[in-house]
């Protein structure tokens, strides 16, 4: 395989990484991908966090009573693990770590339009991130991520403000950031590099933009409001001073369920540059996939009342909604319908990215089908706010966006780092990853049919489900393993790896033309674009055939 | 363990096959769908893996597959939804005749309070094969009443009624969940639905020690003085409530609304906001005055008064069943 | 606060005379890419203050006669005032873009002023108003009193505080955070007029202004939204 035929560089060349030395030399840096690698350790992190948080819910879930931690702390551990993966994990991971990276270099641009904005951005997330630890360390939040009112606002006295203030300031870091790739996407293409010719991770980053652009700002001025209403005791959601709650949950899901398709969107965009790599083929139905994303993300606007079907909404709203649910139902399954046909006649590689992508692909597809049952009226009424909901989540926000993170970082691992990661080990992760995911969230389909409701940390009344919380916990446990390893090998690869050539997948896209890792300004010259997206027909002609034969 | 360990909920309510055969159905539409999916990754990921010399064979995309597997699923899914929305509809739709139960939600338990009077905390005692009504409100956070057996759950907001309704068909003991978070004790607020045969219901019943909600309801709209202004004839200063529960009300500012639960409880806590034409701005609000409970006695009163003569009739049947305890029903305002 | 850095940041890019930055290929797409920038910040803005447009039309809705009623206690004459002061503003800022683009410094930095001052005394006019609120025990909260207050057009109907309350929090959360555009607004023009002193613009160079300007208009044109919705709502001839 070509990874192993790599020749290492004699002379190492002058590249992003060894430019500058020195923590300001990171810490000033416009560099978007120097800012990518700040955001990768920060997320890291984050992830981390959050992830312990998930595995002492998990061990609290173990037996039906609450043995483990108190009401108050397991409140505390779903809230802070929420808060924590959704506004300080999944909205970044793949944004602000691979599209910071990636964006400019596949479209040939030398940086961001803005490079100091995106600096500041990754302060605003770092601003953000520290003021939710401190909120954390001095007591946490015990609303649940969802902070639906007037719990949120009258009936709890831990630090809503503060988290609020977190999520508000990382709020802005992700709407600078959108704002970046829009105008990036739009100005800064390299001559020749067309709106048709752009590799379809650009195409969903640019989906994902404007859903940050036009979403965050309502959830921003909605936690304005919570914490006005908590600090000065106005009644915008209190229903004792003539408020309504519900429109909490209006504005609330009007960001939230939009921001299901900022952690998705990304992913599917990873998943189709690996699925066209290793197939060796051009993605089947690029623009259908490419106006797929923009679809979702218009789309993706209109169902978010959705999450309120049993809130007390008309039964006519609910109908309407639900409707419009299936509609953005569509421009998911016609991608995987796509990505599946783009396996049809490739040459198919089974490298670590190519496992993830597959396990996305699966995974994802049952995401997406349990979907439907929650968009479907009469069914949602009983699953709602039970384990099938937390595991249908889980499916597209782990089992997809994660898993595409983690397809990408191995795929783009050799450019980022210039070395190889191990290959075996890399197989074994996703192997794990898979197995532990479907371990942990399968059984809780079940659990959420069988009437389980979430958010309990003492489930001593119904015993009989506890067949089902051991096997969950026990796949969690596999999970954080699988989860591990990566982090273990992606490290030891900096220093022991083998050294990467420019182009070890033999991949498409711009960003494999410049050298691993690339030079400051990503490419020695100005690229300039002949060729259409996803060539591989051209990069596998028998003139270059020299390159690779055996794996 | 193993016959601890079911994999399906129980069915308990007529509801409860509707929704079972939806999700049968969704079960193997996705079922299929997703095997569809697998089998075509797994079988093109072997068929087409890597082969030295065998170069990938580029295909552009077609127009018409694209077409197809956009508008089968879209068939597939308006399908879905059409089933979705039909059994919402049933749900969401209580019987005319149904049996009403109050239910008040707060931090962290469900006080139940039947029409005939019962009260029971965390508990719901009914009849099988009887429709029976909630109308449920809370006194602090957001709670939903959910009853797995039955497929049943419905919000309970604070400053509003919310309704659910469901028709057991099997006697036994089922879970009762708050299904929306609602503080530290969340998981504390679980109760049973105890449904039992009629002979037996009718037995629970006759124990009970105090009268029926809307004679506790005529005792409180005396007592408050409601009476002296909303008088059964066309003479006092406030509308006539005889009939009013369910009919349709002319406003002040020439809108129209139905008479339901919401607008009675709406009309005692802020009477300004949707006056009934023809009326003085006289009647003060009696938030804070009342409670959740009292505003519950108060509305099932007021429901139980029908037009003038069959508000009479409800009136002698709800005294009549009084006739066996002391319960005094001398305060009556007719 | 963030979105003054953005502001700040937009306009640091082009920080250094000559101005082209090493990312960017030509002056022409450097210049396209901030006024862009501007304008889907101004989109995100849109959004921002959307919000609790749409938690006004609803309760507006709910609570009809209430909202007639509490915005007819609000003094339509400085809210007027205050409305042609910003017009006046915008026009300001039209000239202060049309002296850079033509080269004229000292008109350039006299419109500055022109504007700044405008923001000033809009400001200036807001306190009062937002004094006399708190005199009247207006302002939501333990002292708020609304009582007594008739509702417009509904003789002998008195006006609910606890709806006119929320009139209140949404007239103070709304025109609060207009004040603080002004504020960062202020904030820009500032860093503005400090870099027309020194004559950083040239007809080939004047992006800051031209979005810097944009901006002042988007904060204007939000108002021209808040003072019917806030001030004329129950006023009859």
């Amino acid at each position: 395989m070509s990874m192993e035929i790599a020749i290492p560089q004699p002379v190492e060349r002058e590249n992003y990484l060894n430019k500058e030395y020195g923590a300001l030399s990171w810490l000033l840096t416009t560099d978007h991908k120097r800012i990518a690698l700040l955001y990768l350790v920060s997320i890291t992190f984050f992830f981390f966090i959050g992830g312990f948080f998930a595995l002492l819910i998990r061990l609290e879930l173990l037996t039906p009573a609450g043995d483990l931690v108190q009401a108050d702390t397991y409140n505390k551990l779903f809230t802070m693990h929420g808060m924590v993966m959704v506004f300080f994990f999944l909205i970044p991971s793949i944004p602000a770590v691979l599209g910071n990276f990636l964006v400019p270099m596949m479209i040939g641009a030398k940086d961001l339009a803005f490079p100091r904005i995106n600096l500041l951005s990754w302060y605003l997330y770092i601003i953000g991130g520290a003021l939710m630890l401190h909120c954390m360390l001095t007591g946490g939040v015990d609303t649940g991520w969802t902070f639906y009112t007037p719990f949120s606002t009258n009936f709890t006295n831990t630090k809503i403000v503060e988290a609020g203030i977190a999520i508000f300031i990382a709020g802005f870091s992700s709407i600078l950031t959108g704002l970046n790739f829009v105008v990036t996407i739009h100005r800064m293409r390299a001559p020749g590099m067309t709106w048709s010719r752009l590799p379809l991770f650009i195409w969903a980053h640019y989906a994902t933009s404007i859903i940050q652009l036009l979403g965050t700002p309502v959830i921003a001025i909605t936690i304005v409001l919570v914490a006005a209403e908590r600090a000065l005791h106005l009644g915008i959601f209190d229903p004792k001073l003539g408020g309504d709650p519900l429109l909490f949950q209006h504005l609330f899901w009007f960001y939230s369920h939009p921001a299901v398709y900022i952690m998705i969107l990304p992913s599917m965009g990873v998943v189709t540059e690996i699925i066209a790599c290793f197939s060796r083929k051009r993605i089947f139905g690029y623009s259908f996939v490419a106006f797929s994303s923009i679809a979702i993300a218009v789309f993706g606007f209109l169902v978010w009342a959705h999450h309120m079907f049993v809130a007390g909404i008309s039964v006519y709203s609910a109908l309407v909604f639900s409707f419009l649910s299936y509609s953005v139902a569509l421009p998911s399954a016609i991608k995987v319908f796509n990505w599946t046909a783009t396996l049809y006649k490739g040459s198919i590689r089974y490298d670590a990215p190519m496992l993830y992508a597959f396990g996305f692909l699966g995974l994802f597809t049952i995401g997406g089908l349990t979907g439907l049952f929650l968009a479907a009226l009469g069914i949602d009424v009983h699953v709602t706010d039970t384990y099938f909901v937390v595991a249908h989540f889980h499916y597209i926000m782990v089992g997809g966006a994660v898993m595409g993170y983690l397809g990408g970082m191995h795929f783009w691992w050799p450019k980022i780092s210039g070395r190889l990661y191990p290959e075996g080990w890399a197989r074994l992760a996703a192997l794990i990853v898979f197995i532990g995911f479907n371990l942990t969230f399968f059984p809780q389909f079940i659990l959420g049919y069988m009437g389980m409701p979430r958010r309990y940390y003492d489930y001593s009344h119904m015993p009989e489900f506890q067949v089902l919380h051991v096997l969950s916990t026990a796949g969690s446990t596999v999970l954080g393993v699988g989860y591990l390893l990566p982090m273990v090998y992606f490290l030891w690869s900096m220093r022991y790896g083998k050294p990467a050539s420019d182009n070890p997948w033999n991949a498409a896209g711009l960003e494999w033309k410049t050298a691993s890792p690339p030079p400051t300004f990503n490419f020695d010259e100005e690229p300039v674009v002949t060729w259409e997206a996803y060539n591989y027909e051209e990069l596998d002609a028998p003139p270059h055939k020299q390159e690779v034969t055996v794996g | 363990m193993l016959n601890n360990f079911p994999l399906w909920p129980e069915q308990a309510s007529t509801l409860a096959h509707r929704v079972d055969a939806l999700y049968i159905f969704l079960l193997v539409i996705t079922g299929t769908m997703a095997l569809l999916v697998c089998t075509l990754v797994i079988f093109f990921a072997a068929r087409f893996r890597h082969r030295p010399g065998v170069r990938a064979e580029q295909i552009e995309g077609s127009d018409a597959l694209e077409i197809t597997w956009s508008v089968i699923p879209l068939f597939i899914f308006m399908a879905i939804f059409v089933w979705g929305a039909v059994v919402y509809f049933r749900e969401r739709t209580p019987p005319a005749d149904s049996t009403e139960v109050y239910v008040v939600a707060k931090q962290w338990m469900w006080k139940v309070e039947h029409a005939e009077g019962q009260r029971e905390i965390n508990e719901l005692h009914v009849p099988v094969g009887r429709d029976v009504k909630l109308i449920m409100t809370s006194q602090d956070v957001i709670h939903s009443f959910y009853i797995p057996a039955f497929r049943i759950k419905q919000d309970v907001l604070p400053g509003r009624y919310t309704v659910e309704w469901f028709h057991a068909t099997k006697p036994g003991v089922y879970h009762l969940f708050c299904a929306e978070y609602c503080g530290t004790q969340h998981s504390g607020m679980v109760g049973s639905i105890v449904v039992m045969e009629p002979a037996q219901y009718e037995a629970w019943v006759s124990g009970n020690p105090s009268g029926p909600l809307s004679v506790s309801g005529e005792k409180t709209f005396a007592e408050l003085g409601c009476s002296t202004c909303h008088r059964p004839d066309m003479q006092g200063r406030g509308p006539n409530l005889q009939g009013v529960y369910g009919k349709s009300v002319q406003l002040e500012d020439g809108r129209t609304v139905t008479a339901d639960e919401n607008y009675l409880r709406e009309c005692i806590l802020d009477p300004g906001s949707r006056r009934v034409k023809g009326y003085q701005p006289i009647m003060p609000t009696f938030q804070g005055l009342v409670t959740d409970e009292q505003i519950n006695e108060l509305v099932a009163y007021i429901k139980s008064l029908g037009d003038n003569q069959s508000g009479a009739k409800t009136t002698t049947r709800a005294a009549s069943q009084l006739s066996g305890n002391a319960q005094p029903s001398g305060n009556q305002v007719q | 606060m963030a979105d003054s850095s953005t502001i700040m940041g937009l306009h640091q890019e082009e920080e250094h005379h000559p101005e082209l930055l090493h990312h960017f290929a030509e002056a022409g797409q450097q210049r396209d890419a901030a006024s862009l920038g501007m304008w889907v910040f101004l989109a995100t803005e849109v959004m921002f203050f959307g919000g609790m447009f749409c938690a006004y039309l609803v309760y507006r809705h709910w609570y009809f006669g209430d909202f007639g009623a509490a915005s007819k206690s609000i003094d339509a004459t400085l809210g007027a005032t205050n409305t042609a002061v910003l017009i006046c503003s915008s026009l300001t800022v039209v000239l202060a873009v049309w002296a850079a683009q033509t080269a004229r410094r000292a008109l350039l930095i006299g419109m500055l002023v022109f504007t700044m001052l405008f923001g000033l005394a809009f400001l200036g006019i807001k306190s009062k108003e937002y004094y006399d609120k708190f005199e009247e025990h207006h302002v939501p909260g333990a002292s708020f009193n609304f009582d007594h207050v008739p509702v417009p057009g509904h003789p002998g109907e008195y006006a609910n505080p606890r709806h006119a309350e929320i009139f209140f929090s949404l007239y103070f959360v709304m025109t609060g955070l207009h004040a603080l555009h002004m504020i960062i607004g202020l904030g820009i023009f500032t860093g503005l007029l400090v870099m027309a002193w020194k004559g950083r613009f040239t007809p080939e160079y004047h992006t800051p202004v031209e979005i810097g300007g944009l901006y002042w208009h988007f904060v204007d044109i939000v108002w021209i939204y808040l003072f019917p919705l806030l001030y004329l709502i129950d006023r009859h001839p």
